[in-house]
Parts: C-alpha cells; structure tokens; sequence
C-alpha cells in the first residue's frame, strides 16, 4: 500500500536560528505585536509504500536518521498516512 | 574533487600546479579511486545546489567511500568552505555549519589566528600566526553541542579561529556566529582539515595576499618529508 509521510524537521532548541529571528522581526514589524518567537525548519512529504503502518513508521525514522535530518543540529517527528492521491 | 556544482575546484587546481608546480588531478564526483593523489581537497560552491542541508547530497558520491577510507587510512584530506560542510555532514569531522547570524552571505577579508602548527597543513606556520585569509558563505556558523565542543576544545582540534589584525579573539572578529570564533577543525589524528576561509583565493600578490599559500606549501612540504623519511 503506498503511504504518505510528512516529515517536520526543526533546528534544535539549542541551534541559534537567525531565519526564525528574521521573520519574527518581520511579523513584529507587521503590527503581530503578540508574536513570542519563530522557528523556521523543513516539510518534506515522501510517498513509499509499506504493508503496515508500523513498517513506513520504521523506514521514514531511518531515511530522518541517514539523510533527512542533521542529528547534529536538527530534530525531527512525522505522521504516515495512508495515501490518498493515487 | 569536482561535485555538480562545486566552484573553486579550477582556482584550487591552480595553485597547485600554476603557483606550486604539483602534480594536478581533478576527481569527478563518480570517479572510482583517488587517481593516487597524495591529499584531496574538497573546494568551495555549492554541490547538489545545497539542497536539503550543505553538503548533504555530496557525502552520498560514489567517490565519498573512496574519500572515507582515505582519511581512515591517514590520508590528507582538506575541505574548504562547502567542502568543509560535506567532511561535517559525512561525520569525517564534528559538528556542523548553519546559517550566518547575520542572516547575509558574507564575502570579506577575515583575519584567523592558528592554533595548531604541527600539522600537515600548518607546519610552517608559527604558533599563534595571524593569517589573513577571506571568507564567501553564507552557512558557515560552525556549531557543535557544548559536549562535543568541550571534547574537541581539550583535544586541541581547533586550528584556526577568527580575531583581529593583532590576533585577539573578539566578538567583532567573528563573521559568522562560529561558537568559539571556530573557522577550522582537524579530526583526532590531525589528518583532515575542514575551514570555511578561502586560502585559494589569497595564494598570489596580484589576488590581494598570499596567506593562503602558506597553508598549501605546508602540505607540499609535508609530502617532501613524507618521500624522504
């Protein structure tokens, strides 16, 4: 069955992100007075197909680990769904 | 070496053999082995169009196995700038480079201060010689978490750090946002140098300086020494 997984990938809390700091100026500038703070990351959507939920679940962790996400940097969490575009 | 997309392989390539008179191959992404090569350098630009992080794509060419087992071996292998980014992203070397905190791409003049002389690449250099060398990037805020930092801090891996003309490690100095002022780092052996600087673009009088050069005559040197022990 082909599933659909959507990736989140964010700078870790530790990781200075001047993009995110760059758009909250912009937001504040805009009058979005109550905006507290702004972290700018990736959505990357990956069609695979898979028996179960639990085995995509398994290979999207591993395609995050190996290429997806920088574990230096990066932190990352996803939702599969079954695909309803084909 | 030559990904899709690198750029300053041609002025790498010409210090080497225009300004030095070495030996010159260039290594295409695909290419099977190292052609024998005594160091490889990995220049500067923007391989795979940077997509999905710096350097991320390049670590998965077929030559990076090659690269790989290289340094393992005790190989010379230097990354400058982008290919500074790939040794990071193909775990050849801690840490990783972000964005600016500028936000900007900067292209200026940066003055680093050497803290390693012993290696191949530095060895004639003095301890604590103030190169001036220019930057040209817009990712390149080395960053690494406090446990690896402090890890590579007592390792002595850090080779070069940005400062002022007079070497004093100011916040003005640094470009980028590089936690400790880092411009450059070395593995545990010392074998592999990653640095954001461009010492290609400084290796001649007529480019401004010739800093640069110092770097690439270390490593001809080393080789000397190498062929005579």
């Amino acid at each position: 069955m082909t599933r659909l997984a959507k990736v989140i990938v964010t700078p870790k809390p530790v990781v200075n992100d001047p993009q995110g700091l760059t758009v909250k100026q912009g937001l504040r500038q805009l009058g979005f007075d109550e905006v507290a703070d702004v972290r700018v990351g990736k959505y990357i959507e990956v069609r695979l197909s898979a028996e179960t939920p639990e085995a995509a679940r398994r290979r999207v962790k591993e395609m995050c680990v190996k290429l997806l996400a920088n574990h230096v940097i990066e932190d990352f969490r996803f939702d599969v769904e079954e695909d309803g575009s084909g | 070496m030559v990904f899709p997309g690198t750029w300053s392989d041609r002025d790498c390539g010409w210090v080497v053999d225009q300004v030095l008179g070495e030996d010159l191959r260039y290594l295409w992404h695909k290419d099977p082995d190292l052609k024998g090569c005594d160091c490889v350098i990995l220049p500067g630009g923007f391989s795979y169009g940077d997509h999905l992080r710096t350097g991320a794509i390049a670590r998965f060419s077929p030559i990076m196995s090659s690269v790989v087992d290289f340094a393992e071996g005790g190989g010379l292998v230097w990354g400058i700038c982008n290919g500074f980014q790939v040794l990071c992203e193909a775990g050849l070397l801690p840490g990783a480079l972000i964005r600016n905190d500028s936000t900007e791409f900067r292209c200026e003049w940066t003055h680093l201060v050497a803290e390693r002389d012993d290696l191949p690449f530095t060895h004639v250099l003095e301890r604590h010689e103030v190169l001036r060398i220019p930057i040209s990037h817009g990712e390149g805020a080395y960053f690494a978490d406090p446990t690896t930092l402090s890890r590579i801090e007592q390792n002595g891996q850090v080779v070069f750090r940005y400062c002022d003309e007079r070497g004093m490690v100011v916040p003005a100095a640094n470009p980028n946002g590089s936690v400790h002022a880092i411009a450059g780092i070395t593995n545990r052996r010392g074998n592999v140098l990653g640095m954001m600087p461009h010492p290609e673009r400084c290796s001649e009088e007529e480019l401004g300086g010739v800093d640069g050069l110092k770097l690439f005559g270390s490593v001809v040197h080393s080789g000397l020494q190498v062929l005579t022990a």
